[in-house]
Protein backbone atom coordinates (compact mmCIF):
# COMPACT_ATOMS: atom_id res chain seq x y z
CA UNK A 1 0.00 0.00 0.00
CA UNK A 2 1.40 3.44 -0.92
CA UNK A 3 2.12 5.96 1.77
CA UNK A 4 -1.03 7.93 2.57
CA UNK A 5 -1.15 11.61 1.55
CA UNK A 6 -2.65 12.41 4.92
CA UNK A 7 -2.21 10.30 8.00
CA UNK A 8 -4.14 11.27 11.10
CA UNK A 9 -3.85 9.24 14.27
CA UNK A 10 -5.45 9.79 17.69
CA UNK A 11 -5.87 13.50 17.06
CA UNK A 12 -7.44 15.52 19.83
CA UNK A 13 -8.09 19.24 19.85
CA UNK A 14 -9.39 21.09 22.88
CA UNK A 15 -9.66 24.79 23.49
CA UNK A 16 -11.07 27.00 26.18
CA UNK A 17 -13.95 29.36 25.65
CA UNK A 18 -15.45 31.31 28.50
CA UNK A 19 -13.57 29.26 31.08
CA UNK A 20 -14.97 25.97 29.78
CA UNK A 21 -12.98 23.40 27.92
CA UNK A 22 -14.47 22.46 24.58
CA UNK A 23 -13.26 19.30 22.92
CA UNK A 24 -13.53 19.94 19.21
CA UNK A 25 -11.84 16.74 18.05
CA UNK A 26 -11.29 13.50 19.89
CA UNK A 27 -9.69 10.26 18.83
CA UNK A 28 -9.65 11.00 15.11
CA UNK A 29 -8.00 8.38 12.92
CA UNK A 30 -8.06 8.91 9.20
CA UNK A 31 -5.89 8.10 6.20
CA UNK A 32 -6.32 9.74 2.83
CA UNK A 33 -4.71 8.02 -0.15
CA UNK A 34 -2.77 10.03 -2.73
CA UNK A 35 -5.10 11.26 -5.45
CA UNK A 36 -8.17 10.57 -3.36
CA UNK A 37 -11.05 13.02 -2.98
CA UNK A 38 -12.37 12.86 0.55
CA UNK A 39 -15.20 14.95 1.96
CA UNK A 40 -15.48 15.74 5.65
CA UNK A 41 -19.17 16.08 6.38
CA UNK A 42 -21.05 17.06 9.50
CA UNK A 43 -23.16 19.70 11.21
CA UNK A 44 -21.51 22.92 12.33
CA UNK A 45 -19.56 22.31 15.52
CA UNK A 46 -18.40 18.85 14.48
CA UNK A 47 -14.83 20.07 14.10
CA UNK A 48 -14.48 19.39 10.38
CA UNK A 49 -12.85 22.77 9.75
CA UNK A 50 -10.70 22.30 12.85
CA UNK A 51 -9.45 19.04 11.39
CA UNK A 52 -8.75 20.71 8.05
CA UNK A 53 -6.86 23.53 9.81
CA UNK A 54 -4.78 20.92 11.61
CA UNK A 55 -3.82 19.39 8.26
CA UNK A 56 -3.14 22.87 6.85
CA UNK A 57 -0.95 23.67 9.82
CA UNK A 58 -2.86 26.77 10.93
CA UNK A 59 -3.80 25.32 14.30
CA UNK A 60 -1.89 22.31 15.63
CA UNK A 61 -3.86 19.65 17.49
CA UNK A 62 -3.60 19.30 21.26
CA UNK A 63 -2.52 15.69 20.91
CA UNK A 64 -2.04 13.07 18.22
CA UNK A 65 -0.22 12.78 14.91
CA UNK A 66 -0.84 14.62 11.67
CA UNK A 67 1.36 13.62 8.75
CA UNK A 68 1.03 15.21 5.33
CA UNK A 69 2.90 13.54 2.47
CA UNK A 70 4.75 11.52 5.09
CA UNK A 71 6.04 14.49 7.08
CA UNK A 72 4.71 15.85 10.39
CA UNK A 73 2.77 19.07 9.93
CA UNK A 74 4.51 21.94 11.73
CA UNK A 75 2.98 24.94 9.98
CA UNK A 76 1.24 26.10 6.83
CA UNK A 77 3.00 25.36 3.57
CA UNK A 78 2.52 25.37 -0.18
CA UNK A 79 2.40 21.56 -0.35
CA UNK A 80 -1.06 21.78 1.22
CA UNK A 81 -2.80 24.65 -0.50
CA UNK A 82 -5.99 25.92 1.06
CA UNK A 83 -9.11 27.25 -0.63
CA UNK A 84 -11.22 29.23 1.81
CA UNK A 85 -14.97 29.74 1.89
CA UNK A 86 -14.34 33.50 2.05
CA UNK A 87 -12.06 33.23 -1.02
CA UNK A 88 -9.31 35.16 0.83
CA UNK A 89 -8.14 36.78 -2.39
CA UNK A 90 -5.87 39.73 -1.79
CA UNK A 91 -8.16 42.65 -2.63
CA UNK A 92 -5.25 44.97 -3.47
CA UNK A 93 -3.98 42.64 -6.18
CA UNK A 94 -5.47 42.13 -9.60
CA UNK A 95 -6.66 38.69 -10.62
CA UNK A 96 -3.37 38.14 -12.42
CA UNK A 97 -1.28 39.21 -9.41
CA UNK A 98 -3.33 37.05 -7.07
CA UNK A 99 -2.82 33.95 -9.19
CA UNK A 100 0.87 34.68 -9.68
CA UNK A 101 1.58 35.44 -6.02
CA UNK A 102 2.56 31.92 -4.98
CA UNK A 103 4.88 31.54 -7.97
CA UNK A 104 6.47 34.89 -7.19
CA UNK A 105 7.10 33.81 -3.61
CA UNK A 106 8.86 30.79 -4.94
CA UNK A 107 11.16 33.10 -6.88
CA UNK A 108 10.07 32.03 -10.36
CA UNK A 109 11.26 34.36 -13.14
CA UNK A 110 8.71 36.92 -14.20
CA UNK A 111 8.29 35.44 -17.66
CA UNK A 112 7.52 31.98 -16.26
CA UNK A 113 5.02 33.46 -13.82
CA UNK A 114 3.27 35.31 -16.60
CA UNK A 115 3.02 32.26 -18.83
CA UNK A 116 1.79 29.92 -16.12
CA UNK A 117 -0.75 32.47 -14.94
CA UNK A 118 -2.03 33.03 -18.47
CA UNK A 119 -2.48 29.31 -19.02
CA UNK A 120 -4.35 28.90 -15.73
CA UNK A 121 -6.59 31.87 -16.37
CA UNK A 122 -7.44 30.42 -19.76
CA UNK A 123 -8.10 27.02 -18.24
CA UNK A 124 -10.53 28.48 -15.70
CA UNK A 125 -12.19 30.92 -18.09
CA UNK A 126 -10.76 33.98 -16.35
CA UNK A 127 -8.68 35.50 -19.13
CA UNK A 128 -11.01 38.48 -19.58
CA UNK A 129 -10.72 39.34 -15.90
CA UNK A 130 -6.96 39.35 -15.51
CA UNK A 131 -6.68 43.08 -14.76
CA UNK A 132 -9.73 43.27 -12.51
CA UNK A 133 -9.62 43.62 -8.76
CA UNK A 134 -11.51 41.03 -6.69
CA UNK A 135 -14.15 43.57 -5.65
CA UNK A 136 -15.32 43.69 -9.28
CA UNK A 137 -15.93 39.92 -9.51
CA UNK A 138 -18.90 37.77 -8.55
CA UNK A 139 -18.55 35.16 -5.81
CA UNK A 140 -18.20 32.33 -8.32
CA UNK A 141 -15.49 34.17 -10.24
CA UNK A 142 -13.64 34.97 -7.03
CA UNK A 143 -13.59 31.32 -6.06
CA UNK A 144 -12.32 30.41 -9.52
CA UNK A 145 -9.48 32.86 -9.00
CA UNK A 146 -8.79 31.36 -5.57
CA UNK A 147 -8.63 27.89 -7.12
CA UNK A 148 -6.34 29.15 -9.87
CA UNK A 149 -4.16 30.75 -7.21
CA UNK A 150 -3.54 27.46 -5.43
CA UNK A 151 -3.25 25.44 -8.64
CA UNK A 152 -0.53 27.85 -9.75
CA UNK A 153 1.88 26.49 -7.16
CA UNK A 154 0.96 22.95 -8.22
CA UNK A 155 0.53 21.47 -4.73
CA UNK A 156 0.11 17.71 -4.37
CA UNK A 157 -2.83 18.35 -2.07
CA UNK A 158 -5.77 20.76 -2.00
CA UNK A 159 -7.55 21.57 1.24
CA UNK A 160 -10.95 23.09 0.65
CA UNK A 161 -12.95 24.61 3.50
CA UNK A 162 -16.58 24.83 2.37
CA UNK A 163 -15.34 26.57 -0.77
CA UNK A 164 -18.71 26.69 -2.50
CA UNK A 165 -20.80 27.31 0.61
CA UNK A 166 -21.51 30.96 -0.15
CA UNK A 167 -22.43 30.44 -3.81
CA UNK A 168 -25.84 30.05 -5.41
CA UNK A 169 -26.91 26.54 -6.43
CA UNK A 170 -26.12 26.85 -10.15
CA UNK A 171 -22.71 28.41 -9.66
CA UNK A 172 -21.96 25.80 -7.04
CA UNK A 173 -22.76 22.89 -9.37
CA UNK A 174 -20.70 24.58 -12.06
CA UNK A 175 -17.67 24.85 -9.81
CA UNK A 176 -18.13 21.32 -8.48
CA UNK A 177 -17.91 20.03 -12.05
CA UNK A 178 -14.92 22.25 -12.68
CA UNK A 179 -13.23 20.87 -9.57
CA UNK A 180 -13.93 17.28 -10.63
CA UNK A 181 -12.53 18.01 -14.08
CA UNK A 182 -9.34 19.51 -12.65
CA UNK A 183 -9.04 16.75 -10.08
CA UNK A 184 -9.32 14.05 -12.74
CA UNK A 185 -6.86 15.89 -14.93
CA UNK A 186 -4.26 16.77 -12.31
CA UNK A 187 -4.57 13.79 -9.97
CA UNK A 188 -4.33 15.82 -6.78
CA UNK A 189 -5.38 14.70 -3.33
CA UNK A 190 -8.37 16.74 -2.18
CA UNK A 191 -9.72 17.08 1.35
CA UNK A 192 -13.00 18.90 1.07
CA UNK A 193 -15.01 20.16 4.04
CA UNK A 194 -18.74 20.65 3.56
CA UNK A 195 -22.06 20.51 5.33
CA UNK A 196 -23.84 19.72 2.07
CA UNK A 197 -24.87 16.07 1.92
CA UNK A 198 -25.51 16.09 -1.81
CA UNK A 199 -22.26 17.98 -2.45
CA UNK A 200 -20.30 15.38 -0.48
CA UNK A 201 -21.81 12.44 -2.36
CA UNK A 202 -21.50 14.22 -5.69
CA UNK A 203 -17.79 14.84 -5.23
CA UNK A 204 -16.21 12.31 -2.92
CA UNK A 205 -14.55 8.93 -3.21
CA UNK A 206 -15.27 8.60 0.49
CA UNK A 207 -17.53 10.66 2.72
CA UNK A 208 -16.29 10.97 6.29
CA UNK A 209 -19.31 11.69 8.48
CA UNK A 210 -18.32 13.33 11.75
CA UNK A 211 -20.10 13.51 15.09
CA UNK A 212 -21.16 16.63 16.88
CA UNK A 213 -18.86 17.73 19.71
CA UNK A 214 -16.53 16.10 20.43
CA UNK A 215 -15.84 15.55 16.76
CA UNK A 216 -15.12 11.93 15.98
CA UNK A 217 -15.37 9.89 12.82
CA UNK A 218 -18.91 8.52 12.97
CA UNK A 219 -18.78 6.53 9.78
CA UNK A 220 -16.91 6.50 6.51
CA UNK A 221 -19.21 6.04 3.54
CA UNK A 222 -17.48 5.00 0.29
CA UNK A 223 -19.11 6.33 -2.87
CA UNK A 224 -18.53 3.89 -5.71
CA UNK A 225 -20.82 5.57 -8.26
CA UNK A 226 -19.13 6.39 -11.58
CA UNK A 227 -18.61 10.02 -12.46
CA UNK A 228 -20.25 12.18 -13.66
CA UNK A 229 -22.79 11.27 -11.04
CA UNK A 230 -26.48 11.62 -11.65
CA UNK A 231 -27.99 13.25 -8.58
CA UNK A 232 -31.46 12.05 -9.64
CA UNK A 233 -30.51 8.38 -9.91
CA UNK A 234 -31.86 5.77 -7.50
CA UNK A 235 -28.39 4.76 -6.30
CA UNK A 236 -27.45 8.35 -5.58
CA UNK A 237 -30.60 8.90 -3.58
CA UNK A 238 -30.23 5.66 -1.69
CA UNK A 239 -26.79 6.85 -0.62
CA UNK A 240 -28.15 10.27 0.19
CA UNK A 241 -30.76 8.71 2.50
CA UNK A 242 -28.07 6.72 4.30
CA UNK A 243 -25.79 9.71 4.77
CA UNK A 244 -28.68 12.02 5.69
CA UNK A 245 -29.70 9.62 8.40
CA UNK A 246 -26.19 9.76 9.88
CA UNK A 247 -25.89 13.53 9.64
CA UNK A 248 -29.36 14.21 11.02
CA UNK A 249 -28.59 12.21 14.14
CA UNK A 250 -25.67 14.51 14.79
CA UNK A 251 -27.67 17.58 13.86
CA UNK A 252 -30.26 16.55 16.47
CA UNK A 253 -27.50 16.24 19.08
CA UNK A 254 -26.26 19.67 18.04
CA UNK A 255 -29.69 21.24 18.51
CA UNK A 256 -30.19 19.47 21.81
CA UNK A 257 -26.86 20.79 23.06
CA UNK A 258 -27.81 24.30 21.99
CA UNK A 259 -31.12 24.10 23.78
CA UNK A 260 -29.38 22.87 26.90
CA UNK A 261 -26.88 25.73 26.64
CA UNK A 262 -29.67 28.32 26.38
CA UNK A 263 -31.50 26.76 29.30
CA UNK A 264 -28.44 27.18 31.55
CA UNK B 1 -25.17 71.42 -17.51
CA UNK B 2 -28.02 73.64 -16.31
CA UNK B 3 -28.03 71.72 -13.11
CA UNK B 4 -24.28 72.29 -12.71
CA UNK B 5 -24.63 76.01 -13.29
CA UNK B 6 -27.51 76.19 -10.84
CA UNK B 7 -25.52 74.44 -8.19
CA UNK B 8 -22.53 76.71 -8.81
CA UNK B 9 -24.74 79.80 -8.48
CA UNK B 10 -26.21 78.46 -5.27
CA UNK B 11 -22.83 77.75 -3.75
CA UNK B 12 -21.53 81.21 -4.64
CA UNK B 13 -24.58 83.09 -3.38
CA UNK B 14 -23.71 83.47 0.30
CA UNK B 15 -19.99 84.20 -0.18
CA UNK B 16 -20.88 86.87 -2.74
CA UNK B 17 -23.37 88.56 -0.41
CA UNK B 18 -20.82 88.56 2.40
CA UNK B 19 -18.14 90.03 0.15
CA UNK B 20 -20.42 92.72 -1.25
CA UNK B 21 -21.64 93.71 2.22
CA UNK B 22 -18.09 93.75 3.55
CA UNK B 23 -16.90 95.89 0.62
CA UNK B 24 -19.85 98.26 1.00
CA UNK B 25 -19.32 98.71 4.75
CA UNK B 26 -15.63 99.38 4.24
CA UNK B 27 -16.20 101.89 1.48
CA UNK B 28 -18.82 103.68 3.52
CA UNK B 29 -16.17 104.15 6.18
CA UNK B 30 -18.08 102.16 8.79
CA UNK B 31 -15.06 99.94 9.55
CA UNK B 32 -11.54 101.17 10.05
CA UNK B 33 -9.28 99.74 7.32
CA UNK B 34 -6.70 98.98 9.99
CA UNK B 35 -9.17 96.58 11.61
CA UNK B 36 -10.81 95.09 8.55
CA UNK B 37 -9.68 96.25 5.09
CA UNK B 38 -12.05 96.05 2.13
CA UNK B 39 -11.87 92.85 0.12
CA UNK B 40 -10.67 94.79 -2.92
CA UNK B 41 -7.80 96.14 -0.86
CA UNK B 42 -6.90 92.61 0.26
CA UNK B 43 -6.85 91.44 -3.36
CA UNK B 44 -4.54 94.30 -4.37
CA UNK B 45 -2.26 93.54 -1.46
CA UNK B 46 -2.32 89.86 -2.24
CA UNK B 47 -1.24 90.59 -5.79
CA UNK B 48 1.63 92.80 -4.60
CA UNK B 49 2.65 90.04 -2.22
CA UNK B 50 2.50 87.49 -5.01
CA UNK B 51 4.18 89.39 -7.86
CA UNK B 52 7.96 89.54 -8.33
CA UNK B 53 9.56 92.57 -6.76
CA UNK B 54 12.10 93.25 -9.50
CA UNK B 55 11.59 93.59 -13.21
CA UNK B 56 12.54 90.51 -15.23
CA UNK B 57 16.24 90.41 -16.09
CA UNK B 58 17.20 87.45 -18.31
CA UNK B 59 20.88 87.80 -17.42
CA UNK B 60 20.17 87.24 -13.74
CA UNK B 61 17.72 84.35 -13.64
CA UNK B 62 15.38 82.10 -15.59
CA UNK B 63 11.83 83.12 -16.36
CA UNK B 64 10.44 80.56 -13.96
CA UNK B 65 12.71 81.61 -11.12
CA UNK B 66 11.67 85.21 -11.70
CA UNK B 67 7.97 84.31 -11.68
CA UNK B 68 8.41 82.73 -8.27
CA UNK B 69 10.69 85.39 -6.88
CA UNK B 70 7.87 87.29 -5.15
CA UNK B 71 7.60 87.25 -1.39
CA UNK B 72 4.51 85.05 -1.30
CA UNK B 73 5.77 82.19 -3.51
CA UNK B 74 8.98 82.14 -1.50
CA UNK B 75 7.08 82.03 1.78
CA UNK B 76 4.67 79.37 0.57
CA UNK B 77 7.44 77.20 -0.85
CA UNK B 78 9.34 77.53 2.43
CA UNK B 79 6.34 76.55 4.53
CA UNK B 80 5.39 73.65 2.29
CA UNK B 81 8.92 72.32 2.16
CA UNK B 82 9.06 72.40 5.96
CA UNK B 83 5.79 70.45 6.06
CA UNK B 84 7.13 67.89 3.60
CA UNK B 85 10.50 67.39 5.33
CA UNK B 86 8.97 67.33 8.81
CA UNK B 87 6.27 64.95 7.70
CA UNK B 88 8.72 62.62 6.01
CA UNK B 89 10.80 62.44 9.19
CA UNK B 90 7.83 61.94 11.53
CA UNK B 91 5.84 59.66 9.24
CA UNK B 92 8.98 57.82 8.20
CA UNK B 93 9.64 56.84 11.80
CA UNK B 94 6.00 56.24 12.67
CA UNK B 95 5.21 53.87 9.79
CA UNK B 96 7.75 51.09 10.48
CA UNK B 97 7.29 51.50 14.21
CA UNK B 98 3.51 51.24 13.81
CA UNK B 99 3.82 48.16 11.62
CA UNK B 100 6.01 46.49 14.23
CA UNK B 101 3.85 47.56 17.17
CA UNK B 102 0.72 46.35 15.42
CA UNK B 103 2.19 42.98 14.52
CA UNK B 104 4.46 42.17 17.48
CA UNK B 105 2.76 42.31 20.89
CA UNK B 106 6.13 42.46 22.63
CA UNK B 107 7.12 45.65 20.77
CA UNK B 108 3.73 47.12 21.56
CA UNK B 109 4.03 46.33 25.24
CA UNK B 110 7.50 47.80 25.41
CA UNK B 111 6.82 50.97 23.45
CA UNK B 112 3.27 51.93 24.27
CA UNK B 113 3.69 53.15 27.89
CA UNK B 114 6.22 55.79 26.86
CA UNK B 115 4.25 56.77 23.76
CA UNK B 116 1.00 57.01 25.70
CA UNK B 117 2.64 59.47 28.11
CA UNK B 118 4.04 61.59 25.29
CA UNK B 119 1.01 61.47 23.02
CA UNK B 120 -1.30 63.88 24.89
CA UNK B 121 1.38 66.62 24.87
CA UNK B 122 0.46 68.95 21.98
CA UNK B 123 3.42 69.42 19.62
CA UNK B 124 3.15 73.14 20.22
CA UNK B 125 4.07 72.58 23.85
CA UNK B 126 7.46 71.41 22.62
CA UNK B 127 8.28 74.84 21.17
CA UNK B 128 10.38 76.13 24.08
CA UNK B 129 12.31 72.89 24.32
CA UNK B 130 12.80 72.68 20.57
CA UNK B 131 14.30 76.19 20.46
CA UNK B 132 16.51 75.32 23.39
CA UNK B 133 17.69 72.16 21.67
CA UNK B 134 17.91 73.29 18.06
CA UNK B 135 18.13 77.07 18.16
CA UNK B 136 16.20 79.08 15.58
CA UNK B 137 15.52 78.31 11.92
CA UNK B 138 14.52 75.12 10.18
CA UNK B 139 15.73 72.45 12.66
CA UNK B 140 13.23 73.22 15.44
CA UNK B 141 10.47 73.48 12.82
CA UNK B 142 11.35 70.06 11.41
CA UNK B 143 11.34 68.67 14.92
CA UNK B 144 7.94 70.13 15.80
CA UNK B 145 6.32 69.18 12.51
CA UNK B 146 7.63 65.63 12.59
CA UNK B 147 6.32 65.34 16.13
CA UNK B 148 2.91 66.54 14.98
CA UNK B 149 2.83 64.06 12.10
CA UNK B 150 4.25 61.18 14.11
CA UNK B 151 1.35 60.25 16.36
CA UNK B 152 -1.51 60.25 13.85
CA UNK B 153 0.49 58.05 11.49
CA UNK B 154 1.61 55.77 14.32
CA UNK B 155 -1.79 55.29 15.90
CA UNK B 156 -3.54 54.63 12.60
CA UNK B 157 -0.84 52.26 11.38
CA UNK B 158 -1.14 50.20 14.56
CA UNK B 159 -4.91 50.09 14.20
CA UNK B 160 -4.56 49.19 10.53
CA UNK B 161 -2.21 46.28 11.18
CA UNK B 162 -4.41 44.99 13.98
CA UNK B 163 -7.42 45.09 11.72
CA UNK B 164 -5.82 43.09 8.94
CA UNK B 165 -8.13 40.15 8.38
CA UNK B 166 -6.31 37.04 9.62
CA UNK B 167 -7.47 35.15 6.56
CA UNK B 168 -5.12 37.15 4.30
CA UNK B 169 -2.22 36.26 6.54
CA UNK B 170 -3.24 32.61 6.47
CA UNK B 171 -3.66 32.59 2.73
CA UNK B 172 -0.22 34.16 2.23
CA UNK B 173 1.50 31.80 4.66
CA UNK B 174 -0.26 28.93 2.96
CA UNK B 175 1.20 30.02 -0.37
CA UNK B 176 4.65 30.08 1.19
CA UNK B 177 5.16 33.67 2.35
CA UNK B 178 7.82 34.30 5.00
CA UNK B 179 7.51 37.04 7.62
CA UNK B 180 9.29 39.71 5.56
CA UNK B 181 7.15 39.10 2.49
CA UNK B 182 4.08 38.99 4.66
CA UNK B 183 4.85 42.50 5.94
CA UNK B 184 5.59 44.01 2.57
CA UNK B 185 3.04 42.30 0.34
CA UNK B 186 0.13 41.58 2.68
CA UNK B 187 0.10 43.51 5.95
CA UNK B 188 1.23 46.84 4.51
CA UNK B 189 -1.30 46.95 1.66
CA UNK B 190 -4.08 45.50 3.82
CA UNK B 191 -3.48 48.23 6.42
CA UNK B 192 -3.19 50.93 3.75
CA UNK B 193 -6.69 52.41 4.21
CA UNK B 194 -5.91 53.09 7.86
CA UNK B 195 -2.38 54.27 7.16
CA UNK B 196 -3.61 56.79 4.61
CA UNK B 197 -6.13 58.12 7.10
CA UNK B 198 -3.20 58.61 9.47
CA UNK B 199 -1.19 60.32 6.74
CA UNK B 200 -4.02 62.72 6.06
CA UNK B 201 -4.51 63.63 9.69
CA UNK B 202 -0.74 63.82 10.12
CA UNK B 203 -0.32 66.25 7.25
CA UNK B 204 -3.17 68.34 8.61
CA UNK B 205 -1.44 68.56 11.99
CA UNK B 206 1.91 69.24 10.31
CA UNK B 207 0.32 72.15 8.47
CA UNK B 208 -0.99 73.67 11.70
CA UNK B 209 2.33 73.17 13.43
CA UNK B 210 4.36 74.75 10.62
CA UNK B 211 2.44 78.01 10.95
CA UNK B 212 2.96 78.10 14.70
CA UNK B 213 6.60 77.11 14.37
CA UNK B 214 7.17 79.93 11.89
CA UNK B 215 5.55 82.39 14.25
CA UNK B 216 7.98 81.47 17.01
CA UNK B 217 11.14 79.82 15.81
CA UNK B 218 11.76 80.29 12.11
CA UNK B 219 11.46 83.95 11.02
CA UNK B 220 10.46 82.82 7.53
CA UNK B 221 7.43 81.39 5.80
CA UNK B 222 3.73 82.18 5.79
CA UNK B 223 3.29 82.01 9.54
CA UNK B 224 6.14 84.42 10.13
CA UNK B 225 4.86 86.77 7.40
CA UNK B 226 1.41 87.32 8.89
CA UNK B 227 2.89 87.88 12.33
CA UNK B 228 5.33 90.37 10.85
CA UNK B 229 2.46 92.13 9.07
CA UNK B 230 0.74 92.64 12.39
CA UNK B 231 3.66 94.64 13.68
CA UNK B 232 3.13 97.08 10.82
CA UNK B 233 -0.65 96.99 11.30
CA UNK B 234 -1.05 95.63 7.74
CA UNK B 235 -4.32 93.89 8.24
CA UNK B 236 -4.73 93.53 4.47
CA UNK B 237 -1.50 91.59 4.26
CA UNK B 238 -2.47 89.46 7.24
CA UNK B 239 -5.67 88.45 5.48
CA UNK B 240 -3.86 87.90 2.20
CA UNK B 241 -1.45 85.62 4.05
CA UNK B 242 -4.28 83.76 5.72
CA UNK B 243 -5.96 83.18 2.39
CA UNK B 244 -2.69 81.85 1.01
CA UNK B 245 -2.39 79.49 3.96
CA UNK B 246 -5.92 78.30 3.26
CA UNK B 247 -5.17 77.75 -0.41
CA UNK B 248 -2.03 75.75 0.42
CA UNK B 249 -4.05 73.57 2.80
CA UNK B 250 -6.68 73.05 0.14
CA UNK B 251 -3.99 72.11 -2.38
CA UNK B 252 -2.50 69.54 -0.02
CA UNK B 253 -5.94 68.09 0.60
CA UNK B 254 -6.73 67.77 -3.09
CA UNK B 255 -3.39 66.06 -3.75
CA UNK B 256 -3.91 63.68 -0.84
CA UNK B 257 -7.36 62.83 -2.13
CA UNK B 258 -5.95 61.95 -5.53
CA UNK B 259 -3.22 59.84 -3.99
CA UNK B 260 -5.76 58.12 -1.76
CA UNK B 261 -8.03 57.26 -4.60
CA UNK B 262 -5.20 55.87 -6.68
CA UNK B 263 -3.62 53.82 -3.91
CA UNK B 264 -6.97 52.44 -2.78
CA UNK B 265 -8.45 51.81 -6.21
CA UNK B 266 -8.85 48.17 -5.18
CA UNK B 267 -10.83 49.04 -2.08
CA UNK B 268 -14.52 48.26 -1.80
CA UNK B 269 -15.37 51.69 -0.43
CA UNK B 270 -13.70 53.30 -3.44
CA UNK B 271 -16.19 52.13 -6.04
CA UNK B 272 -17.33 55.20 -7.92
Amino acid sequence: MPEPAVHIAAVRKAFRTGGREVVALDGIDLDVAPGELVCLLGPSGCGKSTLLNAIAGFAPPTAGTVLANGRPVTGPGPDRAMVFQEYALFPWMTVEANVGFGLELRGEPRQVVREKVSALLRQLGLSDFRDRFPKDLSGGMRQRVAIARVLAIDPPMLLMDEPFGALDALTRRNLQDELLRLWAELGKTVVFVTHGIEEAIYLADRVVVMTYRPGRVKQIVPVKLPRPRDTASAEFNQLKRTVSQLVMEEQARHEQAERAATAD
Amino acid sequence: MRNGLGRLAKSLLVPTIVLVLWEALSRAGKISPAILPAPSQVVVRWWLYLAPAQAYDPSQESRLAWLFSGELPQDAAGSLSRVVVGFLIGGGIALPLGLLMGRKPIVYELMSPLLEILRPIPPIAYIPLSILWFGLGNPPAFFLISLGAFFPVLVNTIAGVRNVDAIYVRAAQNLGANEATLFRRVILPAAMPYILTGVRVGIGVAFIVVIVAEMTAVNKGLGYRILEAREFMWSDKIIAGMITIGLCGLGIDVLMNRLNRWLLRWHRGMES
